[in-house]
């Protein structure tokens, strides 16, 4: 790993201007469970390393707090393991604690922070060998041209192929989650799904966090009757990232379907939305053919590259199973 | 910048120790090479292994992805510390009776992992065992024994007898424990 300065600011007031200070030459270390291994890989090469550690006294950054009407405050130091552990995220959210207590392997999970692991950089192996986040060399893509097996199937019309790695993102997107964002100009809050976005050059990232702003709290509503479900395919059942993953979430009226989400990750370079989908199961009730049919409209417009069209059909059973799963129809299959 | 020394009392096995290093060191390269506490190993450096396991304030983290600066006032334990005066810890000894270890080098991180999950769960079921362990990688025993053997230091832990897994064949201290 190269030298950097280490700073430990004691609030967040600090740790916002010590980032913004140093534009584009400072990183965050929240539990540095991605950010150390980016460092030694020599990816990134920030000259000064803000710590979210020092401020681990700010109660509302460490810990989840919930109440009935409003759901959940989850601080972004709130580690996976105390969130996979948290009696009453099991109650209410059970699918967001089993995804958090599923991913990465047990020690990862006692450092690995909410923020960071909502703010983690793609896995992709032409950017963690230094090619770059697009992976482009005199205009063309290394991805297109090379191996590609693990890489977008969806949304990369654009010169990103590289997928989203964070397995919780797809799931507290389809849940509404929002983030709190503080930055040099104070604090906005958006929807989690807007956290993430298409870099169109090299050097844009692929989340909106402008210069010195970080991610301080994850809001996440009560259940409130919606029926969830996930589905994630990977090779091995821990130290892995899935292959591919999908999360539905059902607003039900009548027995019929008021309003869904359908949110795949690991097949787009962000947490992939398929409108389609949701607007298909809109007004339905859910039985296997329409999972079927649901399922085959989210993948509809994919674009598999030379060796990843085997994803396609894993992100199709993914919707399926995720949206036999929300609505209880495996348990009867 | 590029020669900051970080100088920290870190506690370490019970013991207060003043270190001096590089700022951007790993708790890895300070444990084997300022305090020449070498048990615990490298691996991959990437986090895909646990080879590198300790434990920090009770729980199991892996050193080669934390700050040694990030570490003042939290309790480190290697295993180094595991045994208990001149005894081996249960877990070591069973390790060594079941010959849970081959080469070795994955046995740092893997005792020390199960040690915090002996604290948390003293009659932890295989699955449990398993689900702990499932950070760390073995590539010499195909973990069979490393589970039997957290289980079986979990009974002696316990103060139960502990019969030997049906698996252990190799020196067992049971001359007539039954082969599979
Ligand atoms: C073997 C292995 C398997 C894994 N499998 C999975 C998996 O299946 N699914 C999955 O989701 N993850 C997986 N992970 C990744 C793991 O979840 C992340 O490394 C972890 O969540 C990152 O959290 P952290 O607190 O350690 O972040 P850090 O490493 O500290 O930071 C990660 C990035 O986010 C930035 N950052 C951190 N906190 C903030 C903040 N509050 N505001 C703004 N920016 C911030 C940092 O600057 C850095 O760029 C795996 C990791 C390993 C090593
Ligand atoms: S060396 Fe730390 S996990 Fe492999
Ligand atoms: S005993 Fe050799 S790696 Fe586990």
């Amino acid at each position: 790993m190269r030298p950097f300065d280490y700073a430990r600011p004691a609030t967040r007031e600090q740790a916002v201007q010590l980032l913004a200070a140093t534009p584009g030459r400072a990183a965050v270390l929240a539990g540095g469970s991605d950010l150390l291994a980016l460092m030694k890989d020599g990816v990134v090469t920030p000259e000064r390393l803000v710590s979210l550690q020092g401020l681990q006294g700010d109660h509302t950054l460490r810990f989840l707090r919930y109440t009935a009407a409003a759901g959940f405050r989850i601080g972004a130091l709130t580690t996976l393991a105390d969130l996979a552990a948290s009696e009453v995220l099991r109650l209410e959210h059970p699918v967001v604690a089993e995804t958090a207590g599923r991913l990465a392997g047990p020690q990862i999970r006692n450092v690995a922070t909410v923020g960071g692991n909502l703010c983690q950089r793609p896995r992709c192996w032409y950017f963690r060998s230094g090619f770059g986040l697009l992976a482009a060399r005199e205009g063309a893509s290394l991805v297109v041209a090379g191996d590609n097996r693990h890489h977008a199937i969806l949304g990369n019309d654009g010169p990103a192929y590289f997928v989203t790695p964070s397995t919780l993102a797809p799931v507290l997107i389809a849940l509404d989650a929002e983030v709190v964002l503080l930055g040099p100009q104070g604090e906005r809050t958006i929807p989690l799904e807007k956290l993430y976005r298409l870099p169109l050059a090299e050097g844009e990232r692929e989340h909106d966090l402008g210069p010195g702003e970080i991610l301080t709290e994850l809001q996440l509503g009560p259940a409130a009757g919606r029926q969830v479900g996930t589905w994630e395919v990977r090779q091995r059942e821990t130290l892995d990232w899935s292959l591919a993953t999908a999360a539905v979430a059902l607003e039900m009226e009548d027995g019929r379907v008021k309003r869904a989400r359908v949110v795949l990750g690991q097949v787009a370079p962000l947490p992939w939305t398929s409108r389609e989908a949701e607007s298909f199961l809109t007004g339905k009730t859910i039985d296997e053919a329409a999972a079927d049919e649901a399922a085959k409209l989210a993948v509809q417009g994919a674009k598999p590259l030379s060796k990843n069209r085997y994803k396609v059909q894993l992100a199709r059973v993914a919707v399926r199973r995720a949206l036999l799963a929300a609505t209880g129809l495996d348990r009867e299959l | 910048m590029s020669d900051d020394l970080t100088t920290l009392r870190l506690r370490v096995n019970g013991e207060t120790r003043a270190v001096v290093f590089p700022t951007h060191h790993t708790l890895l390269e300070v444990l084997r090479e300022e305090l020449a506490l070498t048990g615990t190993k490298h691996g991959c450096e990437l986090g895909e292994c646990g080879a590198c396991a300790v434990l920090v304030d009770g729980r199991p983290v892996l050193s080669c992805l934390a700050l040694a600066a990030e570490m003042e006032g939290r309790e480190i334990e290697t295993v180094e510390g595991l045994q208990i005066g001149n005894e081996l810890h249960p877990l070591q000894a069973t390790f060594a009776d079941l010959n849970a270890a081959q080469c070795g080098y994955c046995t740092p991180g893997i005792l020390m992992t199960a040690k915090a999950l002996l604290a948390e769960n003293p009659r932890p079921s295989g699955d449990e065992i398993r689900e702990a362990l499932a950070g760390n990688l073995c590539r010499c025993t195909g973990y069979h024994k490393i589970v039997e053997a957290v289980d079986w230091a979990a009974a002696r832990m316990r103060g139960e007898e502990g019969t030997p897994p049906a698996e252990v064949f190799y020196g067992s201290p049971v001359p007539d424990a039954p082969r599979v």
